[in-house]
């Protein structure tokens, strides 16, 4: 039954925009996370997606390519500097005056949000009307 | 396979199929929106119904063993996806339009319940034609 892989398909997806919403969440959270060392400041996290090839039913004709759902193949760390700040009253500053906040722009984690939610919410609208076409398969030939 | 049934039926069986097949490839153009590099596809749908309808096709190779290897024609086969025509280019090589894949699908949707309702009244007059009311 093709319906039934969109299932799949649909179902990784929400997973994998899940994953990008986890990551933007911890990028957020940690913004504001001043270090005394610029190693150790939190680095922004990119989850890296992919498309997986479905496996092709059993008798399905070659050529026809099975449909693709998505994976989340890594999470990818930003290499950005750390941004430092003097700011001498700081209990963590170091020698120098300097704390180290990581280089994460908020405004552009909140657009990746939208941006995630909105990707979330189509998958999720394709699974119900996927699921009320299945149960009207189901009802076939009893009216 | 030629019944009173399968004629009274009609194209529909095969448009079932074809919109299945092709609800498959829109979900997952709307699954891979996000994705790098992934290249959204579509069915051509006349001619995807034209091969799935076109089981008699003359000078068409039939497999009668299953040890035959599969000509790719014949009954439920839909053909070759395609790749869509990208309406705007992408830095990350995705081209997927989500506005206009959500549109396809959702007309994809109205044409597989189309084809439901039509074997739906189908079925029912056959039952009205076997029961004499």
């Amino acid at each position: 039954m093709e319906l039934s892989k969109i299932f799949n398909i649909s179902g990784s997806a929400l997973s994998a925009q899940s994953t990008r919403l986890n990551t933007i969440a911890s990028n957020l959270a940690n913004a504001d996370a001043a270090t005394g060392d610029p190693k150790t400041v939190y680095q922004a996290r990119h989850p890296v997606f992919a498309s997986v090839l479905e496996q092709a039913s059993a008798g399905s004709p070659p050529g026809a390519q099975a449909a693709a759902g998505v994976q989340v193949t890594g999470i990818a760390q930003s290499q950005a500097p750390a941004i430092a700040r003097y700011e001498p009253g700081h209990p963590l500053a170091d020698e120098q005056g300097y704390i180290y906040l990581p280089a994460i722009n908020t405004v552009e984690q909140m657009t990746d949000m939208i941006s995630a939610s909105r990707s979330y919410a189509s998958s999720a609208e394709v699974l119900s009307t996927t699921k009320e076409l299945m149960l009207r398969t189901l009802q076939l030939g009893r009216g | 396979m030629s019944s009173i049934t399968d004629r009274a039926l009609g194209i529909h069986p095969q448009a079932l199929q074809v919109a299945s097949r092709r609800m498959e490839l829109l979900a997952s153009n709307i699954a891979n929106a996000d994705t790098p590099g992934y290249k959204a596809r579509d069915l051509d749908c006349r001619a995807a119904l034209a091969q799935a309808a076109g089981e008699q096709g003359a000078g068409r190779v039939r497999t009668t063993h299953p040890g035959h290897l599969q000509t790719g024609g014949g009954q439920g086969d839909t053909g070759p996806a395609l790749y869509r025509v990208p309406s705007h280019a992408s830095l990350d090589g995705n081209t997927v339009d989500s506005q206009q894949e959500h549109a396809t699908f959702a007309e994809n949707a109205i044409r597989y319940q189309a084809s439901l309702d039509f074997i739906n009244s189908r079925v029912s007059s056959l039952r009205k034609a076997i029961k004499g009311e």
